[in-house]
């Protein structure tokens, strides 16, 4: 075992930070602002920048990320991201333009994200997408706006969105927040029950949300009879692309009947996460539902592109101006770096990558369902039990292991829950690294699983207490323990 | 590899799609090398004309202000970018503190209990700020403001209909630009939820009527929109009785890009903490009782509530919030101070050499500005628009569309970015236009 996070000492910016004397206030502001609006206090330190640099590089060593290693977090498709995307989205051309210009003077802007627009078209099979959503989550409150829109515009106030019990946390969530209820359907050998399906859906039904392949990493092979159902009832189906990277070329959304796709770029089109934003979640809708996307539409006419307001039907906006354009900008230089031949290895070596994987780890652990899965797979960690673990401390042990951990505990249907996506771009040998490091770990006394991470930049944190404390920033934690000290003096 | 699993051709590994749904690859071009790549893109690019080739005058929600170049330095590290959000907060401490940093440095700005890790933007946090004003007031309503961008007011709007809320709009005062507290009062009925403002509002005037305001809007939530570098002088809205703060920390360390990605700031009072929407970072200690940081209160996400909670964010805009508190951190309380009263100066010198001009009225309004201000003339503003663009010079956000009742006005922005042959060059270009 190799592996050693950086341990820096990093206090707090604002600990120990001589704040400046608020003297230095002038009341009136030599007159700017009435007095009643202006400000008496402000406790920001100054901080050489020589200073401020070894903080932040110091912290982020003690940070984890692709670029340090496999980072095989199930339904993230943490793949590595190309550097020529980040220079990109620098050049002043891409980065100092304001959404508000004449269009006249952002004509390569709207050419870049009309011709995205597009290449999504035939990756989604779909007929027309929308860059505006900043993330899957609010893709899918764009998705479910115009399932409700559509409904509405015939007339009908349908209720309910139904989904799997499989399904991504945000999908429940993005349903309730357009107004609809919920109807999470049990699954069966971990795939949608088709026969609980058909009693399910109703004329209540407004859609059906689903992944595929579905969070286990198993493709619904019924997905055109599911869509059947939904379409014969009059509801629409609706395909949360958080696994599109395992199926591109191979099939396609709107191939399977979909009517409105979200698409990942931060996942399948290699934009960096960026420790948890930003992302972008485009949405791809069939024809007879372009009427309803956000505004304004970029259009084209002789090789001019504009903006047009004029659709009546649209669900408005979901987000100011355009969406997360450098997160597009650096998704469309990956896919013209790709080529179409390029995602379909792309898919191909992702789903090889997690078989391998799936393989080399099924017999060490339990893998529930199925044997072939696509682009990820979810072990079960129950037999972990007998030793008196549990999926947990294998987790945080493989941190040990300079590994990022699996995605942990989803989806809740699978014990214990190991949900493993190594993407493509791992090679074989990290691979086999990986697989002999949790082999490794099964042997060890449990006690090192119990006690472990140790390697990093700090043990198992006491979570309990962050919620107790509620101690959320450094204006917090001083006004505490000023109030403790002062409670201690008395 | 495929001998490994026993397997003979990659067409195996996909069996398990039904024929009647495959397809046969993607109809895409071939891909390119990295070094044809750019120079392709250069050239597709070279048509913008970005800030750096054309004085550009918009604000409107989006700005273009300095940045230290440490602060790419920062953003760019490798273990930062290309993380995922923190999940396992023993070996993602880096991230994990730079957004407590970032959450204390909006929470002094606004002089707020908690500001979340981050929201989408200023116009989603607002969206999600009016259904948290419901979720704490209740009422089928929610008043806002008339003078908030066209932007921000659609988003809200789709916003509120998920949960069936009427946004009822409060109109201005025609001289001063602010709040018209009669039009405020007469419509905060028992049924609303809450109120929305912005100071510096859309138009440029800063709030004053704070008291009035918050007496009127009584028990329920009142809502303020801010702009966090006017913070450096302003007094925060925790001291002027917000119960709720949203804002766009973008003025910070992150470039105009066309608008997004920018970073939503959301705060509010710690008893609302559970209402609220987005990812919280918490101190906490670890094993060894050594100071640490992990996300927290996250029984009111959806990984954990699904349907029941507050929000449906997940990804939100996590390498923005670093940027921003690098950017703090580097230009620190003297610097912050010294721009934005840049920004105050270079409005004031501004709206004044255009307020000479025969043929012009800025600022608009007469009240307080921060960096933005309401020009009104005698020519449509449509022809002053495109006459500037004539000169090579992008001038104000046209308000006619979505301000009717200020006929033939733009509105201007100008912060530390602009140089005294800026301004030259746009009161040249206006005087002969006129």
């Amino acid at each position: 075992m190799r592996y050693h996070q950086a341990v820096h000492d990093v206090p707090v910016i604002f600990e120990g930070c001589e704040m400046p004397t608020q003297e230095a206030f002038d009341p009136t502001l030599g007159g700017l602002f009435p007095k009643e609006v202006v400000r008496s206090t402000l406790d920001i330190p100054d901080i050489p920048e020589r200073d401020v640099v070894k903080h932040y590089v110091n912290l982020s060593q003690m940070n984890f990320g692709v670029d340090n290693g496999l980072y095989p977090l199930g339904s993230c498709t943490m793949k590595y991201n190309p550097k020529v995307c980040d220079e990109v989205a620098s050049w002043p051309t891409v980065a100092q333009i304001h959404p508000l210009q004449d269009p006249s003077t952002i004509q390569g802007a709207l050419r870049l994200m009309h011709e995205l627009e597009k290449m999504l078209c035939e990756i989604g099979g779909v007929d027309a997408v929308t860059l505006q959503p900043a993330a899957g989550a609010q893709g899918e409150f764009t998705g479910i706006h115009i399932v409700r829109a559509y409904h509405e515009a015939n007339g009908e106030t349908r209720k309910e969105v139904v989904l799997p019990d499989t399904a991504h946390g945000t999908n429940p969530a993005s349903a309730a927040m357009v107004g609809f209820d919920v109807l999470e359907l049990p699954s069966k050998d971990g795939c949608v029950d088709v026969e609980a399906l058909k009693s399910a859906v109703s004329k209540d039904t407004a859609a059906f949300m689903l992944t595929n392949p579905n969070t286990l990493g198993l493709f619904e092979k019924n997905v055109r009879e599911i869509a059947g159902i939904l379409h014969d009832a009059g509801a629409l189906l609706y395909y949360d692309g958080a696994n599109l990277n395992a199926i591109m070329g191979k099939t396609s959304p709107g191939k399977m009947d979909f009517d409105i796709v979200h698409f990942n770029l931060h996942k399948t089109f290699a934009t960096p996460h960026g420790g948890g934003g930003p992302g972008a979640g485009p949405v791809g809708v069939k024809k007879m539902l372009e009427e309803y996307l956000p505004l304004p539409r970029i259009v084209e006419k002789d090789g001019v592109f504009s903006l047009d307001y004029d659709h009546p039907k649209s669900i408005g906006k979901v987000r100011a101006f355009f969406g997360n354009y450098s997160v597009l900008a650096r998704a469309y230089t990956y896919i013209k770096m790709q080529g179409g031949k390029g995602l379909v290895s792309a898919s191909e070596n992702a789903v090889l990558n997690s078989n391998y994987l799936r393989h080399r780890l099924k017999d060490d652990f339990e893998l529930p369902y199925a044997e072939l899965r696509k682009h990820e797979f979810v072990l079960s960690g129950a037999p972990l039990k007998k030793k008196g673990l549990r999926t947990l401390d294998f987790a945080k042990r493989l941190l040990d292991y300079g590994f990022h951990a699996p995605t942990i505990y989803f989806p809740l249907i699978v014990d214990e829950a190991i949900m493993i996506e190594p993407t493509e771009t791992e090679s074989r040998e990290t691979l086999d690294k990986f697989v002999e490091a949790c082999e490794t770990i099964l042997k060890e006394d449990p006690k090192l699983l119990h006690d472990a991470p140790v390697n990093t930049a700090r043990r198992r944190l006491d979570e309990a207490k962050a919620a107790r404390d509620m101690i959320f920033s450094w204006r917090a934690f001083k006004k505490k323990s000023e109030a403790g000290s002062h409670k201690n003096g008395s | 590899m495929l001998q490994a699993i026993k397997l003979k051709s990659v067409r195996e590994l996909f069996e398990d799609i039904p024929k009647e749904v495959r397809t046969d690859g993607l109809r895409l071009p071939d891909g390119m090398s990295e070094i044809d790549l750019r120079s392709e893109l250069e050239r597709m690019m070279a048509v913008n004309r970005p800030t750096t080739v054309m004085p550009n005058f918009l604000g409107a929600g989006i700005y273009n202000h300095f940045i230290p170049s440490a602060v790419k330095t920062i953003v760019s590290r490798s273990e930062f970018i290309t993380s995922y959000t923190p999940y396992q907060p023993e070996i993602s401490q880096g991230m994990l503190q730079s957004l407590f940093e970032y959450q204390s440095f909006m929470a002094e700005l606004t002089a707020m209990d908690v500001v979340n890790s981050s929201m989408y933007d200023a116009s989603t946090a607002l969206g999600e700020a009016v259904l948290m004003a419901h979720r704490i007031s209740g009422g089928d309503r929610f008043l806002i403001s008339r003078t908030i961008s066209p932007e921000k007011k659609e988003v809200a709007k789709t916003y509120a209909k998920g949960a069936d809320i009427k946004l009822v709009e409060v109109g201005y005062d025609s001289a001063t630009g602010q709040v018209d507290l009669a039009d405020l009062k007469s419509k905060m009925g028992d049924t609303s939820a809450g109120f929305y403002f912005e100071s510096p509002n859309f138009l440029g005037p800063i709030e004053t009527r704070w008291e009035e305001i918050r007496r009127t809007v009584g028990a329920k939530t009142l809502v303020v929109g801010v702009n966090p570098m006017a913070l450096a002088l302003l007094k925060p809205p925790g001291e002027m009785g917000a119960d709720i703060v949203i804002g766009d920390a973008q003025v910070f360390g992150t470039s105009m890009s066309l608008g997004g990605p920018t970073i939503g700031i959301f705060g509010c009072k710690t008893d609302h903490v559970r209402k609220m929407p987005g990812r919280i970072i918490g101190m906490t200690t670890d094993l060894e009782g050594r100071t640490s940081f992990c996300m927290t209160l996250q029984t009111r996400e959806q990984h954990i509530r699904r349907s029941k909670a507050t929000s449906n964010i997940c990804t939100n805009e996590a390498l923005l919030a670093l940027a921003a508190a690098a950017h703090l951190s580097l230009v620190g309380r003297s610097g912050l101070r010294e721009m934005a009263k840049r920004n105050v100066e270079n409005m004031r010198s501004l709206s004044s050499r255009i307020g000479a001009l025969k043929g012009f009225t800025a600022p608009r309004f007469n009240a307080s500005h921060f960096n933005e201000f309401v020009v009104t003339s005698k020519t449509g503003s449509e022809k002053i628009h495109k006459d500037l663009l004539a000169r090579n010079i992008q001038g104000g956000f046209v308000l006619d569309g979505a301000f009717p009742e200020l006929s033939r006005s733009s509105l201007y922005c100008t912060t530390e970015m602009h140089s005294k042959t800026d301004h030259d060059k746009l009161v040249a270009a206006l005087e002969a236009i006129r």
